[in-house]
């Protein structure tokens, strides 16, 4: 009997849908133990937000509302969702990888003394236990894991678990009081950069096009990933060459130690295919390589692989995939 | 006099691709490095030494005596003194943060500096763990760090998913790296033969707690399976034409 709380993501107002890939795995978890799970929303404002994850099923929406719990601050945030997850019991605190919950997460769990996965692809509920599967050594390892403890935090990456379908808006909402005073005030918010393009996230997009070290600048960038990706009405993202040489900023980094990517289609230009690239990328399901090295190793793991010139080949992509 | 604690985990060389051998890890012949990440926090903490002057830099490793070799490295960059803390048994990244904090709280650094993430287990937890055990702040995925207010607190940027945050976080703290904040020094060989004097103290752990991991038990390792093999085509044409009516992607 698992009592899962899912730590919703949102941003500028707006849920961050990869949530919906941890609402999908503790629904799976509760549906598989006799449990349920509860949904967590933290933050000011939050009535849209609250609103929209009722439809998933939830015992619960658990709503912090407070100008205090603006900002996804880690000292504030992690100690309130330990907080909570104490008060509602939980079993399981689960959250969609990013880089919100690998902040957060792990210093909550640490505050209940309580283990933690990152990056789970995988469930099995073994005899009423919780087994996990995570993904280590940049991709090349599977290992099957248990956690011990009363609790277990979890981030899941969201590929792995298909989002589930809004069914009618059943979950009561439930607001909880914010201690103020009790907070901590370790951290204090600066600022963030906006997002400049009007482009989906590569983590949230069916088609991704990155460009790595074959693409020169900027502006090569923006014409032909850009070009691309808007082609497919998917996102742009890099290697992390571009990122280190300027031309990208890193939010579009896909690898291990940047963004990881399973969309149905990925296309790689000018990318020759590092262990660490390819951590972020291998579980998608189509993987077109242009590369102008007819033995880059991105065409190992490519479906498609086509030799030639970025500059030449891309244009001319364009061109065809937007003539349909 | 400011001290700074650093991190360096012994990890396989990122660029090894690790097998795993009837269950368990093939580390034949495997080279190991420091952790990118750690690299990078000892790099930021030598610089703020160059900058400020009066500062100490201490690495702790956790793990076998091979990780001397880590902290030797870690010497010869730069670092003053080291510490082996041994006896763990194959350590989650939340009893690292358990043994680090005894650490700490011997050692009492006013400023930790950890990797965003070990690249073997890529857990990516340890330094938030370490800060919420201490009751201090964290700045995590750390680009570029002030200090500001006297050296009492830290002004960082953060790469986020969204872009970059920034943050103050009062001192002390822990901050983890990510790849942008700096590019860490080769080791020179006046650097080598340095270190070899500089004191590098083994800590072998007693405490049953601390030995052994806290909360995570392995029950099994294997490999992917292997993507099945891709063709070549030839022309634009081709492509979109399988893309379309093969894969049905477009
Ligand atoms: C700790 C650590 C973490 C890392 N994390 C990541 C990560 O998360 N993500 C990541 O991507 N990398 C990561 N890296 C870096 C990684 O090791 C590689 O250095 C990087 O992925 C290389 O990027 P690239 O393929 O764009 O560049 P290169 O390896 O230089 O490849 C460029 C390719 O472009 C091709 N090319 C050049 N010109 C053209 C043209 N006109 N037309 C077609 N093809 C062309 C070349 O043939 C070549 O194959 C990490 C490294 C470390 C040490
Ligand atoms: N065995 C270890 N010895 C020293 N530092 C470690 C060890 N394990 C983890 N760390 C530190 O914790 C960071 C995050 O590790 P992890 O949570 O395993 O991804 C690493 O980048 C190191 O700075």
């Amino acid at each position: 009997m698992e009592k899962v709380l899912v730590i919703s993501e949102h941003e500028g107002g707006r849920l961050r849908r990869h949530t919906l890939s941890a609402v999908a795995f503790a629904a799976k978890v509760a549906a598989e133990s006799g449990g349920r799970f509860e949904i967590l929303v933290l933050g000011e404002g939050m009535g849209e937000v609250a609103g929209e994850l009722r439809s998933y099923g939830a015992a619960a929406i658990l709503v912090g509302d407070h100008a205090d719990l603006r900002h996804p601050v880690a000292d504030k945030h992690g100690w309130m969702i330990a907080r909570i997850a104490r008060e509602r019991g939980a079993t399981m605190v689960v959250a969609a990888a990013s880089t919100f919950s690998k902040d957060i997460l792990p210093r909550s769990a640490a505050l209940m003394d309580a283990g933690m996965l990152s990056d789970v692809v995988g469930i099995s509920m073994t005899g009423g236990e919780a087994e996990f599967k995570r993904i280590m050594f940049a991709g090349n390892v599977i290992a099957t894991v248990k956690l011990d403890g009363a609790v277990r935090f979890l981030t899941v990456r969201s590929a792995a678990f298909v989002h589930p379908v809004p069914g009618a808006d059943v979950s009561p909402v439930v607001e909880l009081s914010v201690p103020v005073s009790e907070l901590p005030s370790l951290i204090e918010y600066g600022s963030r950069e906006v997002r400049v393009t009007g482009r989906p996230d590569p983590t949230e997009a069916r088609v991704v096009v990155s460009g790595g070290r074959g693409v020169k600048n900027a502006e090569d960038f923006e014409r032909l990933i850009g070009g691309l990706a808007d082609a497919f009405g998917g996102a742009a993202g890099s290697s992390r060459a571009l990122v280190d040489a300027g031309i990208v900023p890193n939010s579009l980094q896909v690898g291990q130690t940047g963004k990881i990517v399973a969309p149905d289609l990925y296309v790689a230009v000018g990318i020759s295919g590092a262990i660490q690239h390819m951590a972020g990328m291998k579980d998608t399901k189509v993987i077109v390589a242009i590369n102008k090295d007819p033995d880059a190793p991105i065409f190992e793991v490519a479906d498609f692989g086509i030799v030639g010139d970025a500059y030449q080949l891309v244009p001319e992509l364009i061109e065809k995939v937007k003539a349909k | 006099m400011m001290k700074i604690l650093v991190a360096l985990k012994r990890v396989p060389d990122p660029d090894t691709r690790i097998r795993v051998k009837e269950g368990v890890l093939d580390l034949d012949g495997v080279k190991f490095a420091v952790n990118p990440f750690d690299a990078i926090a000892l790099e930021q903490a030598i610089r703020m030494r160059e900058q400020l002057g009066d500062v100490e830099v201490v690495v702790v490793s956790i793990g076998t005596g091979d990780c001397v070799e880590q902290l030797r490295l870690g010497l010869a960059m730069g670092a003053d003194r080291a510490l082996l803390i041994s006896g763990a048994e194959a350590p989650d990244s939340l009893s690292v943060a358990r043994i680090l904090a005894d650490v700490y709280r011997r050692e009492r650094p006013d400023l930790v500096l950890m990797g965003k993430q070990a690249i073997d287990d890529d857990s990516n937890q340890a330094g938030q763990m370490l800060a919420a055990l201490l009751g201090i702040g964290q700045a995590t995925f750390v680009s570029k760090i002030e200090l500001v207010d006297g050296r009492s607190s830290a002004c960082c940027a953060r790469e986020t998913d969204g872009g970059i945050e920034t943050i103050t976080v009062r001192l002390p703290a822990v901050v983890t790296t990510d790849l942008r904040l700096n590019e860490p020094r080769y080791v020179s060989l006046p650097g080598i033969m340095k270190a070899r004097k500089k004191p590098l103290e083994e800590i072998q752990l007693t405490d049953p707690t601390l030995k052994a991991p806290a909360r995570t038990r392995v029950l099994k390792l294997e490999s992917p399976p292997p993507r099945k093999a891709g063709i070549r085509v030839r022309t634009v044409d081709e492509l979109v034409e399988k893309l379309r009516n093969e894969a049905k992607v477009i």
